[in-house]
Formats: structure tokens, C-alpha cells, sequence
């Protein structure tokens, strides 16, 4: 019987570096600078590492594939290094590797680095890539990021009978409110309050998305170090110790079936529930003191609140406007400014998010800090609404 | 007894007003011709034109039976990799048809015409379709940027339940050189307007015009419509007392409202002439390239029975403003225009899978599952119902006609267009199935959850890298 990794695995270092249009950086720059600040953090030996998990989305506009970059970029001692990559959940991926590969007793100690230089195209929005196949333009519509999501958007203002006003207010107040959070975070990428009105008269990327509904494009790199749980504290006396860390892929229902009802992630949902499960969680909207969740866009934001049980379906609006998420709200959302304001290195962003989690579990967070959390909550969601991949970790003292 | 069984035509969505482009060019001379013209929407070119003539054609006939496909056209998409397979991939026509492409000439679609006819006559075809389609582009402010318009007619022509009989024809062919373009060449050169109307226009269509009346002892009289394709107004007008017509007698030419749409243009009226047409009446066509293809038609009892098409008259009702001449230039890649960095990276085309999925891309076949009934698209071989999942329990399932509504959309400025915003969407069809597909044809102001479409067959994208043009289906929002 399975009995999953709840409690056997411990983050002992984390490091991110200055995330933004990192013009100055290549991604050898990025790697060294989380590195560095991680391997100090948890005051190890490069040496004491004995596997790594690299994780980098779109590697062929930065570094190339394979694992080799990170054991050349650091110098690693011909340990065994993996490359992993899942869309937008590929940092969190990267974490879940070492986790499981400590948890299943291979390893005592291991490195995950996530790190996205996305920067280096010449434009704005994700690259074509090819990601989806040589197919996929030939069959499926000109679709973009904020496209995919927008789409939610409108069934969602649809679905619950939102006019569009409504609805891009409702949207703009999560997007107001992590550009709040994002002025306390030396090193988020945008860092700059901007009011409700500036959100809903900014130009529309898709409709009913506008310019602020979007998060920002950007270069960084994030690392962990974790270790078995039973040694966490020779190394640090605060360790933030693993709860649970699981992933949902869709099944193609909610495109090629008629089922889903596009105002919803199912595979967010389905996550949260193993999650929760692993994590001996049973209400959640009580229990997670604060969560750093997947807001590509803000209409992502509210509909994951949803589908993680932090709202009851369709009322996210009413916990919105009442400021349930704000930094002195109830159930604080996105803590940094979360992607809205730290932008969207893919390979990064997984362990971003950690990053904050773990350094508010510790009273680290400076002037963002909230009242002694005991629960935070990391989510991904890669692809797109219709088709995708949803990771969501637990962690705690 | 070979005839027409059924027919149908497409006229492009935006209208581009001369006055417009007189604006624009007056710098360099007037406009030989006023009213508006039909422009075809960036993703439209003949190949496209010729399909959406033909499904308006085949729409309630039996399309499994057609077992011959002639496409004429002087703008192909490709000259090497045939045109008219696109336009049978496209309809889903069983791979037992014989296709062909004619081209070269204006007068390629009568020619089209005629060949399917002959090869009815001697049996060696039942079902022939004939599309004729043209978009042509032409130096900025010549004659031929003002007079031409984009459009396609489409003809099903067999032996039995036909609406319009073909009973006779005669053909002339000179060596008469009026516009040109060499191989490779895009754009067209035209010789001196003066020397093609008289020399040309005014010598030849009366010479096909007497030639068949001749040969089939008819008078003039006789005929209830006659079609002539004279691009040129004031001679076209004048053509009609040279023939000693009465002004009842001539076809409109669509000169003021589409333009001269090439090879498309005398079938394009004989459409619209059928759409006014009585049993008994007889009908010639003239066609003008190098010389000229005549023939005549008598309508029969059938044409009352002819189920409602679009159309000549229903396309000339369903219309649009383009609005900008710069916006015609852009679309027709007379200049070249900003899609950003992004748009540069489009895809790129694998040939083994355009051959491959073919069907299922070209034709937009998916699969429907024969344990729970649900349809897919893409084209799947495990059912994508949760409760089914059956595996290889798929047959063949077109969504290319079936109708639909707007599940939910978007209208993205990021995605690379050339008519920003790219409005895209997911489609619930009747009977079961959703996909995502983009929209053409529409304005994204008035896009909403649950609205109507049918699908469209366009171009997909340009892939001037590895001389591609890729086509695919499209939803066209229907504004009710």
C-alpha cells in the first residue's frame, strides 16, 4: 500500500535570484546566482549534493536539452543529474524528483533548480516554440497564453451571468492586489501598485484579458536543497518540511468531450484533492494559511480558488471583494505578487513559489510577512485551460 | 441529356469600395470603373473560393456519387502539387475521382465545363463537379487592381433530376494577347485597353455569339439570357447592341458590385441568371480569354424544384466594408506587413503529416465512437468520453458541415494576424463533438457564448519557408 511522502523529506535551502527582463543575465548568470544564495542557505558542501533535478521549458532558446548544462554550469561532480520539463509546472516537477528520490531512500541529499531565459526571443509573450508538435498549428486555432485563458474567462462570465464589467472588475481586484504585495518584494519584476481603474482601461491582450490581467514575461532562476527529514535540523533549526506533492494531467475530456464546463481547471481540482488527501488535509479554505498559486492570468487566480476548495464554486467574487486574499486577509494569495508581478520563467516559477512559502514558514518574509503561517500551498498549471498539467505541493513546520 | 444538376458560388465577405482606392491613388490616374468589388479575406484564395462555391453547391445533393472534379482557376496555389486534389480533400470526395486543374486562361472554366459535359456524354464520368474560381492581383492602381473581383462558381453536372440542359457549343481560340503573366510571375501586364476592347471584346464575343447560333440554326431572339464576360463596362454595354440584344436579355455582369472575377465570371452569372431562370428558358454563355467558349442551356421543369443556395444573390446580400485599400495591399501581400517577431517563427510544415492526416486536416474527419455514439476531433482512437473509453471503436465522422455554437471565445491581439484580432474559439457541433478552431469572416464585437457557425474551409498559414500554403477549417460566426 502506498503510503505516499508526507513528512519524510525536509527544504533546508532555497535561493532565487532578481527575477525581471534579465537583459544583463545569460542563463549561466541565472543558474550561479540561485545556486550560490541556496547552496549558503542551507550551509552544505557542493559535494554533500548527490543528484540534482534540472528543470527548463523551452530549453531550446536558451541552453539545449539534456542535463549537461547544469553539471556544467556548477561544476557538479559527475553525480547523476535528470532534466525534467511538464509545461509550466516544469520547476515544481524539478522538486518533486529530488523530494521523491530522498523519499524513497536512494539519496539523503538533493538539488532542484528550476531556471527560464525567456527573454532572449525579441518579443513579448511566450515563444511558438513548437511545443505542441508540428501538428497542432495544422488542427487547432492561432491560440496564444493568454488566449487559451481568456477563453475561460468568458465562459466563466457566462456561466455565473457576470456582464463584463463585472467581470473585469472582479478580475482586476486580483490583479491590484498581488501588484500591492509585489512593491514589498525586492525581487519580484514588476514592482508597482497600479489602481482598479488602470486595470480595466488598459489595452486587451485577449479579450476579455487586458494588460494586467497578464503576468509578465521574464527571466530567473530558482533552486532547492532537501534532504531526509530525520537530518533536516543538523543543518538549520527551521527546516519547512514536505506535506505533499502531487500532479494531475488531463485526460482530453475537457476538450473533446462535452462535459467540462470551461470555467473550471478539473485537473486543479483533482490535484487538490490528492494533495489534500496526502497532506491529511480536510478543509482546505481553513487549514492552508497562505498559497502561492498559478496566476498566468488573473481570471487563472480566481477560478483556482475554486477548484482548490479555498471558494465555493462560483462565489470567488464574494471572498475577492470581501479581501479574503489579500496580505491581511484571511487566507493570503500570492504573498510576493506571485507570476502577476515576478513574470513567468517557466522552468522557474514552481520553485518561486516555494521560495516564498518557505522563507514566510521561517519569519523570513520581511515587510510580507504574515502571522505565523503553519500551511502554505504551491500550485502550477501548465497548458491550458482545456488540456493540462496541475501541480500542487504542501509544506509546513 | 447532360446538365446542370445543381450549382452554387461564393463571393467573399468584404466589399472594397473604388471610390476607396480612387482616394488612395488618384496620384496615378482615375478609376476605369465605379461601385464596389469583392476582395477575398486574407485567408481566402481560389483554392478556398472554389470549396466554399462547391459545398454551397453540394449541399443536400449526394456528394459520395461525384466521380469527377474539374478546377479552373488562372491563380493557382500551387503549380506543382494539384489544386483540384485540394479542393476534393477538402469536400471529403471518395479518392475514386478523377481530378484536374484548368488553368491559363479566363476562359478555362467554360472549358471545365465542357470537358465535364463531353465526358458525361460518352459515359465516362456520372458526376462531375466544376468549381471556377479566380483572385487575382494586380499592379497598385492599374486597370486590373480596380476592375477585378474575387469570386467562385461551382457547377454539378451529370444526367439525371438536371435543372438546365446543355445542349450545344462552339469554341474559338486566337493567339490574342491581352494581359499575361509569365511562369512564377504574380502580378499581371496588361496591353492597351483600347486594342482589348476592339480588337478583342467587340471582335470575338460577337464571333462565338454568331458561330453558335449558326451552327445550331437558333436566332438571338430566342434566348431569355445571355452571359458575356466584356470586363469592361462601357464595351460590355455596348456589346449588347452589337448582338442586337434587348436589355432584358443581358446577364448582368457584376462589374459595379464584384468585379471581373476571371475565370469565375461568366459562370458566376450564369448562377445568378439560374437563380431567375424558368423552365423552357434558354441561356448562352460566352466566355473571353484567348478567343472564346460559347455554349447554350435549356432549363427544365427541375428549376423549381432547386433547393435554396446562397448563391450569387445570397452571397451579394451577406457583405462587409473592407474600408482600407491599404488593408486590400496587406491582405494580398502587395506589401509587406508587421505580424511581429513572433509571427515570423509560424510553423513549419511537415508534408509527411499534411499526407498522412489528410482527412482528418484537409477534410476535418474525426472519429465517432461506435459503442457510445460521442464525436471527436482531432481524431482519436481511444474515446475521449470518460465513461466509454472504448478503444479502436472509431469510424470516420465529418465535422467540415456540421453546425455549431460557440462554446467559448477569444479575440487575441498576441496571436500573429494580419487582421489582428485573431478571434478563435471552442465549437460544441450538432451532434456531439467539440474542437477549437479559429473564426474568419466575423467581427469580434459581436462574438458570443452559444452564437451559431458553420465551418469554412481557409487558409490556415503561409509557409514561405518550405512553399507551403496550409489549409484547414474555420467557424464563421453567424449574426443573426
Amino acid at each position: 500500500m502506498a503510503e505516499g511522502i508526507r513528512d519524510k523529506v525536509a527544504i533546508i535551502g532555497m535561493g532565487c535570484t532578481k527575477f525581471g527582463e534579465r537583459f544583463d543575465a545569460g542563463p549561466q548568470d541565472l543558474i550561479v546566482e540561485s545556486f550560490v544564495e541556496c547552496l549558503a542557505d542551507a550551509g552544505i558542501d557542493k559535494k554533500d549534493i548527490q543528484a540534482a533535478w534540472w528543470g527548463v521549458h523551452m530549453p531550446d532558446i536558451s541552453v539545449g536539452r539534456g542535463a549537461t548544462t547544469l553539471g556544467l554550469t556548477l561544476k557538479l561532480p559527475f553525480i547523476p543529474i535528470t532534466r525534467v520539463e511538464n509545461f509550466c509546472a516544469t520547476g515544481s516537477e524539478a522538486l518533486r524528483g529530488a523530494v521523491y528520490a530522498v523519499a524513497s531512500g536512494a539519496y539523503d541529499i538533493c538539488l532542484a533548480l528550476g531556471m527560464e531565459k525567456l527573454k532572449d526571443t525579441g518579443y513579448g509573450g511566450l515563444p511558438l516554440g513548437g511545443g505542441f508538435g508540428y501538428k497542432m498549428p495544422l488542427i487547432n486555432s492561432n491560440l496564444t497564453a493568454p488566449g487559451g485563458f481568456a477563453m475561460m474567462a468568458t465562459k466563466y462570465f457566462s456561466k455565473y451571468n457576470l456582464n463584463p464589467q463585472d467581470g473585469k472588475m472582479m478580475l482586476a481586484k486580483v490583479s491590484a492586489k498581488s501588484h500591492k504585495n509585489g512593491t514589498l518584494s525586492p525581487k519580484a519584476h514588476l514592482r508597482k501598485e497600479v489602481t482598479v481603474e488602470q486595470i480595466i482601461n488598459a489595452p486587451i491582450i485577449a479579450w476579455p484579458l487586458g494588460l494586467f490581467d497578464c503576468c509578465g514575461v521574464s527571466d530567473g532562476a530558482s533552486a532547492a536543497i532537501v534532504c531526509r527529514a530525520d537530518m533536516a535540523k543538523k543543518f538549520r533549526p527551521d527546516p519547512v518540511y514536505v506535506k505533499s506533492l502531487q500532479i494531475a494531467v488531463s485526460s482530453g475530456e475537457e476538450m473533446m468531450y462535452t462535459k467540462w464546463d470551461g470555467a473550471h481547471v478539473e485537473a486543479a481540482y483533482r490535484a487538490g484533492i490528492a494533495a489534500y488527501k496526502e497532506a491529511g488535509i480536510k478543509n482546505p479554505r481553513e487549514e492552508v494559511s497562505m498559497a502561492e498559486v498559478h496566476d498566468c492570468f488573473s481570471i487563472t487566480e480566481a477560478v483556482t480558488m475554486e477548484d482548490l476548495q479555498f471558494s465555493p464554486r462560483g462565489k470567488v467574487k464574494e471572498d475577492i471583494e470581501a479581501g479574503r486574499f489579500n496580505l491581511d486577509g484571511a487566507q493570503p494569495i500570492q504573498p510576493d505578487g506571485g507570476l502577476k508581478c515576478f513574470g513567468h520563467p517557466i522552468g522557474a516559477s514552481g520553485l518561486r513559489m516555494m521560495y516564498e512559502m518557505y522563507k514566510q514558514l521561517q519569519g523570513k518574509a520581511d515587510k510580507r510577512q504574515l502571522k505565523d503561517p503553519k500551511i502554505g500551498l504551491t500550485h502550477n498549471m501548465g497548458g491550458f485551460p482545456s488540456m493540462n498539467i496541475v501541480s500542487v505541493c504542501i509544506v509546513g513546520k | 441529356m447532360v446538365g446542370i444538376k445543381s450549382y452554387g458560388a461564393h463571393i467573399p465577405r468584404f466589399r472594397l469600395d473604388r471610390n476607396v482606392m480612387q482616394l488612395a491613388l488618384l496620384f496615378l490616374g482615375f478609376a476605369p470603373l465605379r461601385g464596389e468589388k469583392a476582395v477575398a479575406n486574407w485567408d481566402e484564395d481560389s483554392v478556398t473560393m472554389a470549396v466554399s462555391a462547391a459545398l454551397d453547391c453540394l449541399r443536400d445533393e449526394d456528394s459520395g456519387k461525384v466521380d469527377g472534379l474539374y478546377f479552373a482557376t488562372t491563380t493557382p496555389t500551387y503549380s506543382l502539387r494539384q489544386n483540384a486534389g485540394i479542393v476534393a480533400a477538402a469536400l471529403d470526395l471518395n479518392t475514386s475521382v478523377r481530378t484536374a486543374d484548368f488553368t491559363d486562361s479566363t476562359k478555362s472554366g467554360t472549358a471545365a465545363m465542357l470537358a465535364a459535359s463531353d465526358a458525361i456524354a460518352s459515359n465516362s464520368l456520372n458526376s462531375c463537379l466544376v468549381c471556377a474560381a479566380d483572385c487575382r492581383v494586380s499592379k497598385v492602381g492599374s486597370n486590373g487592381d480596380y476592375t477585378y473581383g474575387d469570386g467562385a462558381a461551382a457547377f454539378l453536372l451529370g444526367k439525371d433530376d438536371i435543372v438546365a440542359q446543355i445542349e450545344g457549343s462552339y469554341s474559338t481560340s486566337h493567339d490574342f494577347v491581352d494581359r499575361r503573366r509569365l511562369e512564377g510571375e504574380r502580378l499581371e501586364h496588361m496591353w492597351e485597353e483600347r486594342f482589348i476592347r476592339d480588337a478583342g471584346y467587340m471582335k470575338f464575343i460577337p464571333e462565338a455569339v454568331s458561330g453558335l447560333v449558326k451552327k445550331y440554326n437558333l436566332s438571338i431572339q430566342e434566348f431569355s439570357k445571355v452571359i458575356y464576360a466584356c470586363a469592361f463596362s462601357s464595351a460590355h454595354s455596348a456589346l449588347g447592341k452589337t448582338l442586337g440584344l434587348s436589355p432584358e436579355q443581358v446577364q448582368d455582369p457584376l462589374l459595379n458590385n464584384v468585379g471581373d472575377t476571371g475565370v469565375a465570371h461568366p459562370l458566376m452569372m450564369l448562377v445568378a441568371a439560374l437563380e431567375e431562370a424558368k423552365p423552357g428558358d434558354k441561356i448562352m454563355v460566352v466566355s473571353f480569354g484567348q478567343g472564346c467558349d460559347s455554349f447554350y442551356l435549356t432549363v427544365t421543369e427541375n428549376i423549381k424544384k432547386m433547393k435554396e443556395k446562397r448563391g450569387v444573390k445570397g452571397n451579394l446580400a451577406s457583405k462587409a466594408p473592407l474600408g482600407s485599400y491599404d488593408k486590400y495591399l496587406a491582405f494580398r501581400k502587395q506589401i509587406p506587413a508587421e505580424v511581429g517577431i513572433r509571427g515570423e517563427e509560424m510553423g513549419f510544415t511537415s508534408f509527411s503529416i499534411v499526407s498522412r492526416d489528410n482527412r482528418e486536416i484537409n477534410g476535418m474527419v474525426g472519429a465517432k465512437c461506435k459503442k457510445c455514439g460521442a464525436p471527436s476531433y482531432p481524431l482519436q482512437r481511444i474515446c475521449p468520453n470518460p465513461d466509454c473509453g472504448a478503444v479502436d471503436q472509431m469510424e470516420p465522422y465529418r465535422f467540415a458541415e456540421k453546425k455549431g455554437i460557440i462554446f467559448t471565445y477569444t479575440s487575441d491581439f498576441l496571436a500573429a494576424c494580419i487582421d489582428p484580432p485573431a478571434s478563435y474559439g471552442f465549437i460544441d457541433y450538432e451532434g456531439g463533438g467539440r474542437a477549437l478552431v479559429d473564426f474568419t469572416d466575423c467581427d469580434p464585437n459581436t462574438l458570443k457564448v452559444g452564437m451559431p457557425v458553420e465551418m469554412s474551409f481557409r487558409i490556415k498559414y503561409a509557409d514561405e519557408k518550405r512553399a507551403a500554403v496550409n489549409y484547414g477549417w474555420k467557424a464563421i460566426p453567424i449574426v443573426s
